[in-house]
């Protein structure tokens, strides 16, 4: 039998699709929802002991605080990263774009953290930010304010850790603007000079509504990453893993915690279907918030 | 108006300068710390007194360190060999190649980006234990074999390309893979370069899954093994440095060497994507 050259397309292309396909249905469409059905059981080593339980796990998130507490936090955790971020990412891109000289010095330096190990990282800032001895408090003293608990006091941890995680994603979002900012044709910044505006005004009218694709690309990317925040909080704090009183736990840690320190794998299971609808409808809202197309 | 536009610019400069100490202090202070002997901690010297490389010779001999780093290159190579090949095969076959059921397959491995990591480490414990992947090397590996942003970035930068080439190609007697392998892939290098780097980075410094389905010291990841570690050695604040700096400041050299491509690659992924 002879086949027509688009059968043959189409047979190749079913040959180079067969490895990939089968890993994202193994590896990844079938956890999925092997998850979700995980979080219908009480969990068992033994498959034949697992008993079905129904929704009684996510009855059971109502009134669980710690997971409401890993929720609130996580939920805060974002408000704080995610603005920081865009906005000193921005700050230091406009500013980078201002300099003529050493500019690709400056942006290697402030992308360099990016690249780096987010566990040796923590570590780093966790002996930086040690309330005895730490580099941050001897700074403080010298100046002459007095010296903070950061990562030790209920109050402090949490903007601590997020400004730990800040500083790592700060090159990264510098980069993005960078490059959006210079996306922008040189001929508007004229034109409208020419019209009389200037400072504030090109930015308001330019610079920011020619800058949405970057920033909504940038806020649904960062919104996931806080979301899903764990490295930096485990190791930042390692002996009192979200502490101290589970004032930096996030959903993701609490999920680590259930599953494999617990070995409650079931009621793990129900905590990451909520994460996982949390990151859905937080990028769909987004979208659709933050897309208002430019027509050049 | 001339004098103010560079007072505009010298500000700048002098905030940019104020920055970048922020962002260089915590390694300076790093490996400074890597160098004092255990006393010297506690004497709010900023410079070591008597400098000594003690710290890394115990952390280099007196830990899995060399192994854990070697774990950590063996885990990421063999990733994104992969991801590199199949994901560009896969993304050229959804760009170019006509067949039935083309937009199901690229919906179906694109909807997988929406799952998070957290959510797929419990199945892939279980299945894992039924196995035997827990400890082994292949249970480090499978869960990055593959990624569905990497399919995604290749079908956008094979579509770029002019089908006329392709034609020819196939004229000239290449075969499908051929065509591929010869004349799809060498046009697409700056994307496979950025791919690349963020495929060997992100596993490179992995650690919830490696955190999970290490079990012995022999097989942990760098990151698993740094934190294991740090969190023994307690308040030797000079190992617990050194061993970060073994894990970072070889990223750091390499990043240096290549940081224009290293930058341009997160454009040209960050935006495309």
């Amino acid at each position: 039998m002879r086949l027509s050259l688009g059968q043959r397309e189409a047979l190749w292309a079913y040959v180079f699709l067969a490895i990939p396909l089968a890993f994202f249905l193994y590896f990844r469409i079938f956890p999925t929802f092997q998850a979700l059905g995980l979080s219908l059981y009480e969990w068992h080593a033994d498959p034949g002991a697992r008993k079905f339980v129904g929704l009684e796990h996510y009855e059971r998130l109502l009134e669980d605080p710690l997971f409401r507490r890993a929720l609130t936090n996580t939920f805060l955790y974002t408000l704080l990263g995610v603005p920081s971020q865009l906005f000193l990412g921005l700050a230091i891109a406009l500013l980078l774009q201002r300099v003529k000289v050493a500019r690709d010095f400056f942006r290697a330096v402030y992308f360099a953290p990016y690249v780096t190990p987010a566990v040796a990282v923590a570590w780093v800032w966790s002996w930086m930010l040690s309330p005895h001895f730490g580099l941050v408090n001897e700074i403080l003293t010298l100046v002459g304010l007095p010296p903070q608990p950061f990562l030790q006091s209920p109050t402090q941890a949490l903007p601590t850790v997020t400004w730990v995680v800040v500083w790592q994603n700060l090159g990264f979002q510098v980069v993005l603007f960078l490059a959006g900012l210079e996306s922008i044709p040189r001929q508007y910044y004229e034109a409208a000079r020419i019209d009389g505006g200037e400072g504030w005004r090109l930015f308001r009218h330019i610079t920011w509504p020619l800058l949405n694709p970057v920033l909504v690309f940038s806020v649904v990317i960062a919104t996931i990453g806080y979301l899903q925040l764990f490295t930096q909080v485990v190791n930042l704090n390692f002996t009192d893993q979200g502490g101290p009183l589970n004032s930096t736990l996030t959903l993701a840690l609490y999920i680590y915690q259930l599953a494999f320190l617990r070995f409650q794998l079931g009621y793990a299971a129900a905590v990451t279907v909520v994460l996982f609808a949390l990151i859905f409808l937080i990028t769909l809202v987004q979208l659709r918030v933050f897309t208002r197309k430019v027509e050049l | 108006m001339r004098a103010q536009r560079r007072l505009g610019d010298l500000l700048a400069l002098l905030l940019l300068g104020l920055g970048s100490g922020v962002m260089v202090l915590p390694f300076l202070w790093m490996i400074l710390t890597s160098l004092k002997p255990f006393p010297e901690l506690f004497t709010l010297r900023f410079l070591p007194q008597e400098p000594t490389l003690e710290n890394y010779r115990q952390v280099l001999w007196g830990t899995g360190f060399p192994r854990w780093f070697l774990n950590s290159l063996l885990v990421a190579t063999v990733t994104t060999a992969s991801v590199l090949f199949f994901d560009s095969l896969a993304g050229y076959t959804l760009a170019r190649l006509r067949f039935p059921g083309r937009n199901v397959f690229f919906v179906l491995i694109l909807s997988t980006l929406m799952v998070p990591t957290e959510m797929l480490v419990i199945p892939w414990y279980v299945m894992s234990a039924e196995k035997g992947w827990i400890n082994t090397y292949f249970g480090l590996l499978f869960p990055g074999l593959m990624s569905a942003f990497g399919i995604f970035l290749m079908r956008q930068f094979f579509e770029t390309l002019p089908q006329d080439l392709f034609d020819a190609a196939r004229i000239d007697g290449l075969s499908e893979f051929g065509v591929f392998w010869r004349v799809g892939l060498p046009l697409v290098r700056p994307a496979l370069a950025a791919l690349g780097i963020f495929t060997f980075l992100g596993n490179w410094n992995a650690f919830l899954w490696p955190l999970i389905v290490v079990q012995t010291p022999q097989m942990r990841t760098l990151p698993v093994g740094i934190a294991l570690f740090s969190g023994e050695a307690g308040t030797a604040w000079n190992l617990i440095m050194a061993a970060s700096s073994l894990a970072i400041l070889p990223v750091l050299v390499v990043f240096f060497f290549f940081q224009r491509q290293i930058i341009e690659g997160v454009v040209l992924t960050g935006l495309k994507g």
